[in-house]
């Protein structure tokens, strides 16, 4: 526990909804503008949130409030716990809890596409949850480490070593992200068969937290594409922010390029994906090592 | 502020010729593009702030429209959009039909037009959004004399088209707005003055909490 | 509890006391036909004699700081006659009941285990004056669980048999067979992990074999039968090759103890018997190709399941390849036995996914965890042993637990099918709150059974098996998906629906209870666990110390989640939050008929609506899946044993 892991944990617990809902702002607007509109203004998810926020709730159930408020703060724990130094592994263990409980909240509800929502995101969370534990196993390999602390006093990227991590961990990212051709269990884009999936049962408050939450979750999912980039040397953070940021872009590209998919297609082709670049990266990694 | 900017929005189609839901997905186009106001197409009622309603309502949507708009978190508004949503229009006589949107829910705004234009509707919503605000401000103050929320999974909304009868349709089932406006006048009644927004109107709180789920039995009674 | 020194004397009688008064006690259970209030008095009375005397030792020893001293029985004619007596008698029982159903090949397997032994053993072949017994910590380890999770399972079954009948009027009562068949069990337990002579633990190793067998045909219907017998001819050909292995020990390499098998690491033949001991725990653990047997286990009623997947069992197999792990550190064995495990954990859960009902998704999951801990012990480093124990004594507790309550819900509900679960926080909110914490127990990220499998990964990836590392990563995404989906069908919440009678009698509660309890006990204890129990287990088998695996920080960050965990509710009922929430019904498309769970169709009538969780049956089912990965793990196995055991020769 030094000043600087406490400091870089309040940075986070204050700034990253601010990041996030920017980020969420420009997705938007980049989108928008892919689609030759205009879009909203940048802090629109700032006006959303703060309008949920103001809104009365509405409930289905009374432990719907419980497990989004353990969700929100799960995630915000875990996104502290990874930016003030901790351990990878935990980090992801602890994400994947998190998730569960978000996945909780719509399969108490009992309606039909907050369920539908509840299994396809449990659907999810077993495509991109392997990557999200080889990226730890990843940077361990390249830095010897799981703590974040260590890591970013690496010698050299982390990246030289596990370009296919970084790629299978991009690739995951659309699910993460909820991006569209991996979209299914809610939709960010009008007129979906599934409403709005896990989400819609959910309204004001609960709603709001929930995006704070992916907001929290936004920011913890830049923070380690940039992990890929950081050395001891601080002119890495600019590389890593360039990095987020083309990494960011290519999501929403992505998002606006491809229709969704079905499950069973998101099921092979991640897994694939994750098998032959994360797989094979691993298997150099151990050879050479 | 907190709610003109990101009005979220919930289409739904009466009995409409579809001319008018074009208009309203119109509006979503890069020509439109509504979104420059935050305004999104939610297509769920539980995120929804503004309900649009098009196309005259019959016998079976008019359940489905009262159960959508119950399920609106407060504050909220309606807009009737085209002239079929405003008082029937062209169908007005036909033997389904019984007539506008607000035949079943109080609505906020008529937008008329048939079909009704993109830029008129915007021009709805916007309107809608000024209502919103009020709202949200006698919601603000309603709340703080004690509206007690009012259990809706209890007072369902039961109703198949067998059960139909269109001389007392509308009175069958309240809507949330006349249930609270009736919880507000007993609160009214039992408390000693008028609510001020101040920090003295929180004590006159408890009285009023219990006599809110006591105005909703009678309601219930009367439903029933 | 503890005094030192003092008490030593009293551990060889109280040894000798726990291997031969469970069979005591079966003996008198035995002669208690009818369920009365007496035989659960001598159920419970006797279970916590036994409960205590186990704690009492395990303790002692654990305390001692020094295990070398509770080795003892030099000299033991009279023992050994009686374990000779014992296998001829099991022998007999086997060939007896294969002629009777006309199950034929159970008597070739019966034969080709024992008959050598008896040779061996009355041509004088074995080699004597070695200490029988040895209570080093691991064993002391296993004495808290079986002593402890074993005894409370019986406890659970006096009172689970009597409503078992009460509901399957069509099953003869036998339930004082059943119960002593529970002891015999647990006497067997207790002898084979007291047993350092090999011969003395193939002899128990046999009753288990024999005793699980039994249970399975409990109810004697045709299927019970033909299950049990294929859970017969499984382990006795895994019996066969611990016979093989005993054999070459003794007349081989002159070798008749376990500890010296794992002490042995200069000689190089010494992996000849560890791969045969390695594939006898393999059918034991129910590993690929050999899983059947315990999927098939679940038609007996619920006791024998919890008994056979959490406490006794197929922690056989297991507690043997942790003994031998050292041995295995970076042989052809070590990395077959990892192949096979990370398999079996990873083919298991993605069967998982495919079943709905409740036992069977247990039973899939046991096999899935086994395949983990199997592959923690065939590494064979000290994180890897170190993470295969945390492992068995978490898996023990919530699979109890989780059986057990699956047993109560059945027995409640009429049926134990996950889907019938739906809602099931409302209908029988009691037992529901205690299957979340199983559940969670299992999967969920502060939990014991996490710590583990985070302990696993480390030690995969510093012993640089990719492919294990592989297996891990995948397979734990598909457990999520089991564990998550039937936590959601609990969870649910359904309006109008009213809570059913908890008919769960007391004597099922004083089992599952303390079970809930030491789950959560056991998140905030793991860590004066891995100091107090794992770390001298570590240090004899490998003399070696190491540093933490899981180390400080994260520790009190885990401390902080499980902290976090239990008060968030408790804070969220102080603040009262979503007072001010509105209550709605769930939205069905505006057509909701009054709950939600009818509609209203487009004819304008009520319809009802529900929704079945995810099995995806097409692209993982049992049809498609099960067949191939045993011919895959059965050429794995055929290769170690090829490879290795007729390379030696």
């Amino acid at each position: 526990m030094t000043v600087a892991m406490i400091v870089r944990a309040l940075l986070y617990i204050l700034l990253a909804p601010f990041i996030g809902a920017l980020l969420s702002g420009v997705d938007r607007v980049f989108s928008a503008r892919m689609q030759g509109r205009v879009g909203p203004p940048i802090i629109q998810p700032l006006y959303d949130v703060n309008k949920l926020l103001h809104k009365q709730t509405t409930v289905v159930n009374s432990i719907q409030v419980l497990f989004v408020t353990v969700y929100l703060v799960f995630t915000i724990f875990t996104g502290t716990l990874f930016f003030a130094g901790g351990d990878m592994l935990l980090v992801f263990f602890a994400l994947s809890m998190s998730e569960v409980m978000l996945v909780l909240a719509a399969f108490s509800t009992n309606g039909p596409y907050s369920i539908m929502g509840a299994q396809r995101e449990l659907l999810q969370m077993m495509c991109y949850e392997p990557m999200t534990l080889l990226v730890a196993i990843g940077f361990y390999y390249a830095n010897g480490s799981f703590m974040v602390n260590d890591l970013m006093k690496a010698e050299l990227p982390a990246i030289a070593q596990i370009p296919g991590f970084f790629i299978g961990f991009a690739f995951i990212l659309i699910i993460k992200l909820r991006k569209s051709p991996f979209d299914l269990s809610t939709s960010h884009h009008m007129h979906q068969e599934m409403v709005k999936g896990l989400t819609t049962d959910l309204s004001g408050h609960n709603l709001a937290f929930v995006e704070i939450a992916e907001w929290y979750d936004t920011v913890l999912m830049m923070g380690i594409v940039g992990m890929f980039f950081v050395t001891s040397n601080p002119i890495s953070y600019l590389w890593a922010v360039i990095a987020c940021a083309v990494v960011f872009f290519l999501e929403t590209l992505i998002d606006n390029l491809f229709p969704r998919v079905k499950y069973k297609t998101m099921l092979i082709v991640t897994w694939s994906v994750i098998l032959v670049f994360a797989g094979t990266n691993l298997l150099i990694l151990n050879v050479l090592k | 502020m907190n709610i003109s900017k990101s009005p979220w929005v919930l289409h739904y189609d009466g009995s409409s010729c579809n001319g008018c839901d074009i208009e309203v997905l119109a509006t979503m186009t890069p020509l439109y593009d509504v979104e420059r106001f935050g305004i999104i197409n939610t297509g769920n009622p539980k995120h929804a702030d503004v309900l649009l309603l098009t196309g005259g309502v019959n016998a079976q949507t008019a359940p489905v429209i009262r159960q959508l708009y119950n399920m609106m978190p407060d504050p909220k508004v309606v807009v009737a959009c085209g002239i079929c949503a405003c008082d029937g229009g062209i169908f007005k006589e036909c033997y389904n039909i019984l007539g506008g949107a607000d035949k079943v829910v109080p609505v906020d705004v008529y937008v008329p037009g048939c079909a009704v234009r993109p830029e008129a509707l915007i021009e709805g919503v916007v309107k809608a959004v000024g209502i919103l605000e009020e709202k949200r401000k006698k919601l603000k103050e309603s709340m703080k004399v004690g509206y007690c929320t009012v259990d809706y999974s209890k007072i369902a909304v039961h109703m198949t088209a067998d059960d139909y009868d269109p001389s007392n349709q509308y009175d069958a089932v309240l809507t949330e707005e006349a249930l609270r406006e009736q919880a507000e006048e007993k609160i009214k009644a039992t408390a000693k003055p008028a609510p001020k927004p101040a920090p003295a109107a929180a004590k006159p709180a408890p009285a009023p909490a219990n006599a809110a789920p006591a105005a909703n039995n009678d309601v219930k009674g009367e439903n029933s | 509890m503890y005094v030192k020194g003092a008490n030593t004397l009293a551990i060889p009688t109280l040894v000798n006391f726990l291997i031969i008064f469970p069979f005591v006690m079966a003996i008198i259970i035995g002669l208690l036909r009818e369920a009365t209030p007496l035989r659960s008095a001598v159920i419970i009375l006797g279970g916590f004699t036994i409960m205590i005397s186990a704690v009492y030792v395990a303790v002692n020893v654990l305390m001692s700081g020094d295990t070398s001293q509770f080795m003892y029985l030099e000299e033991t004619h009279i023992p050994d006659t009686l374990v000779i007596c014992g296998e001829v008698f099991l022998m007999g029982l086997v060939c007896f009941l294969s002629i009777k159903y006309k199950k034929y090949y159970a008597i070739l397997f019966s034969l080709i285990g024992t008959i050598p032994v008896l040779w061996m053993d009355l041509s004088g072949k074995v080699v004597e004056g070695n200490t029988h017994v040895r209570i080093d910590t691991f064993a002391a380890v296993m004495y808290l669980i079986v002593g402890i999770v074993g005894i409370l399972i019986c406890i659970y079954a006096s009172g689970y048999m009597k409503d078992y009948h009460h509901h399957h009027t069509d099953v003869e009562d036998r339930s004082n067979y059943f119960l002593a068949l529970m002891f015999v069990f647990l006497g067997a337990m207790f002898g084979l992990i007291s047993s350092d002579n090999l011969g003395w633990i193939y002899f128990f190793w046999e009753i288990t074999s024999v005793c699980s067998f039994l249970m399975i045909g409990y109810t004697r219907t045709q299927e019970a039968v033909d299950n049990s017998f294929r859970a017969l001819w499984m382990n006795l050909l895994g019996g066969c090759g611990f016979a093989a292995g005993l054999l070459y020990c003794n007349i081989e390499l002159g070798i008749s103890n376990l500890s010296q098998v794992t002490e042995a690491g200069a000689n190089s033949l010494v992996i000849v018997p560890v791969t045969l001991f390695a594939f006898a725990a393999l059918t034991k653990s129910a590993q690929f190709p050999f899983s059947r047997w315990l999927l098939g286990a679940m038609v007996a009623p619920t006791p024998s399941s919890a008994l056979l997947h959490s406490a006794t069992m197929v922690k056989i197999g297991v507690y043997m390849l942790i003994r031998v792990a050292p041995v295995m550190y970076g042989t052809l064995t070590g990395v077959m036995i990892t192949v096979i495990g990370g398999f079996t954990f990873f083919a298991a859960s993605l069967l998982a996914i495919t079943v709905s009902d409740g036992k069977k998704v247990l039973a899939y999951s046991t096999i899935s965890n086994l395949g983990l801990i199997t592959a923690c012990a065939g590494t064979g480093t000290t994180e890897g042993v170190w993470a295969a124990v945390m492992l068995v004594m978490f898996h023990a507790v919530s699979k109890s637990l989780l059986f057990q309550t699956v047993g109560d819900i059945e027995n409640c509900m009429h049926s134990r099918d996950i889907e019938d679960m739906h809602g099931l926080i409302i209908k029988l909110p009691r037992l529901a709150f205690i299957m979340i914490i199983g559940i969670c127990g299992m999967f969920m990220a502060p939990f014991g059974m996490l710590v583990s499998k985070w302990a696993a990964l480390k030690s995969f990836v510093d012993s640089g098996s990719v492919w294990l590392v592989l297996f891990l990563v995948f397979g734990s995404g598909s457990t999520l998906f089991y564990w998550a989906k039937w936590l959601g069908k609990i969870c649910t919440v359904i309006h109008q629906s009213f809570e059913l009678e908890d008919i769960t009698p007391k004597s099922e509660m004083v089992s599952i209870l303390p079970l809930t309890v030491m789950i959560v006990v056991m998140c905030f204890a793991f860590p004066w666990m891995s100091g107090h129990m794992i770390q001298p287990i570590l240090d004899e088998a490998f003399h070696t110390n190491i540093p933490d695996v899981i180390g400080g920080s994260d520790v009190i960050i885990m401390m902080i989640m499980v902290t976090m965990i239990f008060l968030i509710p408790i804070a969220s009922r102080f603040l009262s939050l979503g007072k001010n929430s509105k209550m709605t019904m769930s939205y069905v498309a505006g057509v909701n008929a009054g709950d939600d769970r009818h509609y209203i169709d487009s004819f304008g009538k009520e319809r009802a609506l529900y929704m079945s969780n995810w099995y995806m049956e097409d692209m993982f089912g049992e049809k498609k899946l099960l067949w191939p990965c045993i011919w895959i793990a059965t050429i794995l196995v055929l290769v170690m044993l090829i490879v290795v055991v007729g390379g030696a020769f």
